[in-house]
């Protein structure tokens, strides 16, 4: 790794070089007929706070190094973390024995050829060189505001760097650097009768702003306090755009040409075949993934060294794409199209103040939680709305109300569209880690199922 | 002993190193198939401070001299700048020290001493026999393996070495129809912390017919009824109940309020008039934690702050009686001990995931303890006039403090005058916790009592996974309200 170190230096991840010089070591260890290697790691730090102070922290550095051994339709995977020489002909070894003596795959691919990919445009400085230090200035600036309101404050903040290449004995070689930052406060008043959550994510650490999200929860936390039960069923819904994020990343990992083809995804078309080319959602839904878009960046290839490009899933409710691996492709006559690890979704420009203002009776719900699939035939899920949960009458917030739980698809809360706001990076992972890049606009929905109440704050 | 020296030196009041050295392996499969063969290690250290009343924490996969140095620096560093936002310190439980300890998961065959060739082959062998059952249409099976070497050293003077094993053998199987598809998951076997001897034991290829069947049957099985009806859980289903609704609740990080921003809260909240107080269930129900049972996946010798964890009381009689605690948690809870005559003593429920992630409290196994009367699935059934019974786990969801949940399941079966009558289809319930646990009238003895287990059960910031059993026996619930969740596209 990149020497010298100080104690608290920028974090430490293998540079293009680096990666280059690692993945040559081990592909001459190699006696495959073909090798892949693929590079991962580099350095995270969290800080965790609860009752207004940091509980536990940690700083972890890692790198792990993947062999893939193929011979003939042979394979197999081997990871390590140990990159002495022992380290590495061990790795290439274990995976070669393994290899011998796996079944023949009658779908192997082969390696892939070398490949040309874009720039990845997921890195910056301000994240890689946040340190504990900076980290606990940044709780801070949470934890004084909360104090002072008499209200506790607990939260997460995340911050990674690293880096990820694959190379193979082909000659292939592809290399980004990557980092990501969350940041996500839940405070409570000290009777636990109210709770509010604010949260970002962003892999421009500088883009997040502490002090704010604070104020957004300690103003929700004292809102929602004490809140009145309302009867399960059908409401219009204004969805902030974290909620809208939490259902509707739901929906990629469904997108799966061999899925459905093979009849068992909501994107199965009856009598046979997939939905490609079939409206499924409200024509005003455009939902696409980049991985050059700078709010929503990801990796510019997946982990054979395909290069990954924009991809429209689905365009004004239209299905347009479906992800094909190699095989399902080749078998199917068309091109491979690999997953991004980034959504966006279109919207319009409405505030979330217009949604409430134009909505007669509904709620509105600041996040989702524990979503669960409960029938994959329509992509229904299951969850409960959380931290935030608020009666709208006649334009305006009247109430708290009880958390309800949902039984609702994503697909058919498309097609109960009322209005669209304008979309923004969203924290959407249940864990408060930075995960993919999630962009989503805030939605106001018609017809959205609860179907109980829940007594939990 | 170098990262405690530096810790020390540093200005550490307390520091423990843990050494980890992690092979898993996992081989997939889809029909005819090997789709993945994977085997990973990772190595490494974790260096846990606590430095004038604040923690702090570093890890790194070089064990180089310097690097370990310079880690457990770190995690002073780290620990001094955490110290800036302190409100109470911390402090901790006393612990009897192990010198020289050490501990091994009850393995009788090394799952990495099994050659790849022979595990692949009999998963095969077990994706053709669901596949020869007429409307089975694809199958995936897998089998995961772990064996952790771990090394705990601490500056009370406890150096501990311990080796764990876990096996999970799993298959999933697809029935489709025009416009439908079902699937069957083969949950009644369990993952279990034992060697490759659980894999043999599953007897897939025996089962796999019979679960590619069920596959088939829920297509034609009847759309339940919306309604309250009396629910008779099977092993293989409930210990998810009580995972969910039983153990998380009784986490005191979370009763204390320090999950509130990912995990949640809960109801069993404030301590003080919950303790001795709360009834969660009828008089019958006892729930035990444990890290001790054999073959359970949280079984340990010592915990990850060198606790050696005892078997404990959560539930005695019906009424709440326990939290389950660490040796920063247990003082919080003085109070209580010095009421029942007992020592505040952690209940040695410390675990971290790998060595790069920092030890919190995670459940032990938590468990439904058999009745007295030796009642059997088949009685519990046959003392049942409208009910339905499921048999495996399926979906499951439950909110922030654990009231109101919803669970699917496998395998459903209507009850009619204490027989199955038929299968049923798209169930779920949806319950509130103490309503639920005080509705169950009936369970089962000791000859139906069996380990089930969550593999990856998440919590924390970053999340972290840990792997826990949940014994249980059937249990008979009244009047609990069933949704039916099939929708048209």
């Amino acid at each position: 790794m990149s020497a010298p170190r100080s104690l608290l230096e920028p974090a430490r991840y293998l540079s293009r070089a680096e990666a280059e010089a690692l993945a040559k070591r081990v592909l001459a260890l190699a006696t495959a007929d073909a090798t892949r290697v693929t590079l991962q790691g580099g350095s995270r730090g969290n800080t965790r706070f609860a009752l207004n102070q940091i509980s536990t922290a940690g700083d972890d550095f890692n790198t792990t190094v993947t062999v893939r051994s193929l011979f003939g339709k042979r394979s197999a995977n081997v990871t390590t973390n140990k990159l002495d020489d022992a380290g590495l002909r061990y790795a290439v070894e274990t995976s070669e024995r393994l290899a011998k003596l796996a079944p023949e795959d009658p779908e192997e691919m082969g390696e892939l050829d070398p490949q040309q990919y874009a720039e990845s445009r997921s890195w910056s400085d301000a994240t890689a060189s946040l340190d504990p230090a900076a980290r606990a200035d940044a709780v801070r600036a949470i934890t004084q505001a909360t104090s002072a309101a008499g209200l506790h404050g607990t939260g997460y903040l995340e911050t990674n760097a690293g880096s990820f290449a694959v190379a193979n004995s082909k000659g292939l070689f592809a290399y980004a650097r990557g980092t990501g930052a969350a940041l996500t406060t839940t405070v409570r008043t000290p009777d636990g009768n109210g709770s509010g959550w604010a949260g970002a994510a962003h892999n421009d650490w500088s883009r997040l702003r502490p002090a704010e999200l604070g104020a957004r929860a300690i103003e929700k936390a004292r809102r929602s306090a004490n809140p009145v039960a309302i009867e399960p069923g059908r409401y219009t819904v204004v969805l902030e755009p974290t909620a809208v994020g939490n259902l509707v990343q739901n929906m990629g990992f469904a997108l799966n040409a061999r899925n459905a083809d093979e009849g068992r995804s909501f994107f199965s078309k009856q009598g046979g075949g997939n939905k490609i080319g079939m409206k499924i959602v409200d024509e005003r839904v455009t939902i696409v993934s980049d991985p050059l878009d700078p709010e929503a960046p990801a990796n510019t290839f997946n982990n054979e060294g395909l290069p990954t490009a924009r991809t429209v899933w689905i365009e004004n409710g239209v299905v347009r794409n479906l992800a094909y691996d190699r095989f399902w492709a080749q078998k199917m006559g068309k091109q491979p199209l690999p997953f991004v690890a980034s959504l966006s979704m279109s919207g319009g420009t409405a505030t979330i103040e217009e949604l409430i203002a134009s909505t007669q009776r509904g709620i509105l719900v600041t996040r989702f939680w524990y979503i669960r699939q409960v029938d994959p035939r329509v992509l229904l899920v299951t969850g409960l709305t959380r931290d935030g949960t608020f009666l709208i009458e006649n334009g305006k917030i009247t109430n708290a109300v009880k958390n309800l739980r949902f039984n609702e698809s994503p697909i058919f809360m498309l097609n109960n569209v009322e209005a669209m706001g304008r979309p923004v990076r969203v924290s959407a992972s249940e864990s408060g880690s930075p995960g993919v890049a999630v962009v989503v606009p805030p939605l106001k929905v018609r017809d959205f199922n609860f179907t109980s109440l829940s007594d939990a704050v | 002993m170098l990262a405690l020296d530096a810790a020390k030196s540093a200005g550490a009041s307390y520091a423990d190193i843990r050494i980890s050295r992690n092979r898993n392996q996992a081989i997939f499969t889809r029909e005819q198939r090997v789709q993945n063969l994977v085997d990973n290690e990772t190595f490494g250290f974790g260096v846990r401070v606590l430095v004038e009343g604040a923690w702090g924490f570093a890890a790194s996969r070089d064990l180089s001299r310097e690097e370990v140095a310079r880690v457990a620096r770190q995690a002073v560093t780290q620990a001094r700048a955490n110290r800036t936002t302190m409100v109470r310190p911390v402090t901790l439980a006393p612990v009897t020290p192990t010198p020289d300890g050490s501990w091994r998961s009850p393995a009788r065959i090394d799952p990495f001493d099994v050659p790849v060739e022979e595990k692949a082959a009999l998963l095969l062998a077990a994706n053709a026999a669901a596949l020869g059952v007429q409307g089975a249409r694809f199958v995936n099976s897998q089998m995961f393996f772990l064996r952790e070497e771990k090394t705990l050293a601490t500056t009370d003077g406890t150096y501990v070495v311990q080796t764990i094993f876990r096996a999970q053998p799993s298959m999933t199987v697809t029935a489709v129809a025009s416009g439908d598809f079902q699937t069957r998951q083969s949950n009644d076997v369990q993952p279990m912390g034992r060697g490759y001897e659980h894999v043999i034991d599953a007897k897939l290829v025996e089962n796999a017919p019979r679960w590619a069947e069920e596959a088939v049957r829920k297509l034609s099985a009847k759309p339940v009824e919306v309604g309250r009806y009396d629910l008779i859980l099977h092993p293989s289903h409930l210990w998810l109940t009580i995972h969910e609704s039983i153990a998380h609740p009784t986490e005191l990080d979370r009763a204390m309020g320090y999950e509130a921003n990912y995990a949640g809260t809960s109801f069993v909240a404030p301590p003080e008039k919950m303790l001795g107080s709360l009834k969660y269930g009828p008089e019958f129900m006892n729930v035990q934690g444990d890290r001790s049972q054999s073959g359970s996946l949280s079984a340990v010798g010592w915990d990850d702050e060198g606790v050696r964890p005892e078997e404990f009381l959560i539930i005695k009689n019906g009424v709440f009686n326990d939290y389950q605690t660490t040796r920063e948690q247990a003082p919080w809870l003085q109070w209580w001990y010095s009421r029942q005559n007992q020592e505040t003593r952690s209940h040695g429920c410390s675990y971290a995931q790998s060595w790069a992630d920092v030890q919190f409290q995670r459940m032990p196994n938590v468990s439904l303890l058999p009745g007295e009367q030796n009642h059997s699935w088949d009685d519990l059934i046959a003392a049942t006039d409208r009910g339905i019974a499921i048999v495996g786990e399926g979906s499951f969801s439950i909110d922030q403090q654990r009231y109101n949940a919803q669970f699917g399941g496998q395998v459903f079966y209507e009850v009619r005058g204490g027989k199955i009558v038929g299968m049923l289809k798209d169930v779920a319930y949806q319950l509130r916790t103490p309503e639920f646990w005080n509705s169950m009238d009936m369970i089962g003895g000791r000859d139906s009592y069996m380990l089930g287990g969550a593999f990856n059960d998440g919590k924390g910031q970053p999340s972290q996974s840990n792997a826990v059993s949940h014994g249980c026996v059937p249990a008979r619930f009244r009047n609990v309200n069933v949704i039916n969740t099939g929708r048209q596209a």
